[in-house]
């Protein structure tokens, strides 16, 4: 039978099993909340080491970018990735990943045109944009200042 | 002879031998009895994956040879193909491999469109024996089209896992399987955007070719003990059912996708089941020609399926184009 895109639309809709959410949602709460408290728990052991909160606060996200970064290196974070889903890719830990994966992934086509190259490819545009708005904020403030 | 799209065999053309080599997943899979070569891991010994890929397509075409008893010269040529921009597999394996090639693309209805080719080659008397290849590597697709390995995203339940296989045949004169006909196909574009979910995409590419089978053949699918897709896998073969149901056909328990076959999907986290090339052709290498060796099998349609995108056409918001080639298996006895 003949079938319309509108009706072939439906067809194919009707048979794609959507995400179990009733899994997903709970691992990626359980394990975004973890690497949560983990950043506290290293922040807690910088401020007693005398580190201050500003410091102790960049001194976090160092630390848990070391961490994305060693887990992709391993081969591993992917792995907890497929059970977490949102819970590793929206802390730092996943932008780390987003950096790191395609370093390794692409450093058989070279150093320079491959690892380097290729290393922004899934992270590029979160960090133009963010250095995008930072110089528009930036130049809001200034005129803030000046006006 | 032609009739209508489909193009009937007249000289007896055979599948003399086949071969399958795949990696180390598809070897842990149900088929795991039937494949020749299954890698130790999924490197096969080079440094890239390309080269892996590439190494893995010359293995299977080697040992088909080799099972064959023919020697090198008696290959008259290679089609082949595989998922790599500019087919490199196919190209980097036939530089060692040495035989006449003709590369092919169909995504992954490949295998079925070489052998097509193959099997007009030699009615057409320019060739006695064809060697038909074709491969796909799931780490080599993750690149090209998708993430690197590593990166930590999720993956819809939708989408497929490509298969780290190649398979290879040798068609000639004789042989126990013969190539009765074959139904290249058309293509069609139900506009289906969403790049993980290739089923839905190929779908009414695959009910298009059985139908003008069907009726340019004028066989019915109760004339088949097996009708298989290549690699619509759950969404996909679900949607083809439903397109025959609205027809008032069913195709019932006869009717089987490559994808559904190659791996278990309980246990084998694939989600939506196998796809590119190398998972047709190594399911029929591995699976269906065995089962018709052992006289199990009478009459088999073997159905690959290919998504005709690239990353370059679903980055510019361009539907998914589908195709079907359609191949009609004998037992020769």
């Amino acid at each position: 039978m003949k079938l319309s895109t509108e009706e072939y639309k439906k067809l194919w809709q009707k048979k794609s099993p959507p995400s179990p959410w009733y899994k997903t949602v709970p691992a990626a709460f359980l394990t975004g909340g973890l690497i949560c408290l983990l950043g506290q728990g290293i922040k807690s052991g910088f401020l007693s080491a005398g580190l201050s909160e500003k410091v102790s606060s960049a001194a976090v996200s160092c630390s848990l970018i070391l961490l994305g970064v060693s887990l992709t290196a391993l081969r591993i974070y992917d792995d907890i990735a497929r059970f977490a889903g949102a819970g590793t890719l929206v802390p730092i830990t996943g932008f780390a990943n987003s950096i790191a994966a395609p370093a390794i992934e692409f450093k058989t086509e070279g150093f320079i045109l491959g690892a380097c190259v290729k290393m922004f490819t899934i992270a590029g545009p979160v960090l133009t944009l963010a250095v995008t708005s930072s110089v528009i904020y930036g130049v809001i403030c200034w005129l803030g200042g000046v006006l | 002879m032609k009739k209508g799209d489909v193009w009937f065999f007249d000289k007896d053309i055979y599948i003399k031998e086949y071969a399958s080599c795949v990696g180390v997943k598809e070897g842990e899979g149900p088929l795991r009895d039937g494949f020749d070569v299954i890698g130790e891991d999924d490197r096969f010994g080079e440094s890239t994956w390309e080269k892996a890929e590439c190494r893995m397509f010359e293995t299977a075409c080697r040992k088909a040879v080799e099972k064959s008893g023919l020697s090198d010269s008696d290959i008259g040529c290679l089609i082949g193909g595989d998922l790599l921009n500019q087919c490199i597999s196919t190209s980097f394996a036939a530089r060692d491999l040495g035989f006449k090639t003709l590369g092919v693309y169909g995504a992954c209805s490949t295998m079925a469109e070489s052998m097509a080719l193959g099997a007009a080659l030699i009615e057409a008397g320019l060739e006695e024996y064809v060697l038909c290849a074709a491969s796909s590597h799931f780490c080599t697709a993750e690149r090209q089209y998708r993430y690197p390995l590593e990166y930590g995203g999720q993956r819809p339940q939708t989408s497929q896992w490509t298969a780290t296989a190649c398979g290879a045949v040798i068609l000639g004169k004789e042989g126990k399987v013969r190539i009765k006909a074959a139904c290249p196909g058309r293509v069609f574009d139900p506009g289906v955007r969403d790049v993980n979910n290739m089923g839905a995409a190929m779908a009414q590419a695959a009910y298009e070719t059985l139908s003008r089978y069907f009726k340019d053949g004028e066989k019915k699918p109760e004339e088949h003990d097996l009708i298989v897709t290549g690699d619509l896998s759950e969404v996909g073969a679900a949607i083809v059912d439903k397109l025959f149901r609205l027809d008032g056909v069913n195709l019932g328990e006869r009717y089987g996708d490559c994808g559904l076959m190659l791996f278990d999907r309980q246990k084998q986290d694939v989600h939506s089941g196998g796809s590119g090339c190398g998972c047709s052709a190594a399911v029929l290498c591995a699976r269906i020609l065995p089962r018709m060796i052992k006289h199990e099998l009478k009459r088999v349609l073997f159905c690959p399926t290919g998504a005709l995108l690239s990353p370059l056409s679903a980055a510019q918001g361009e539907s998914i184009p589908g195709i079907c080639h359609l191949i009609c298996l004998e037992d020769a006895e």
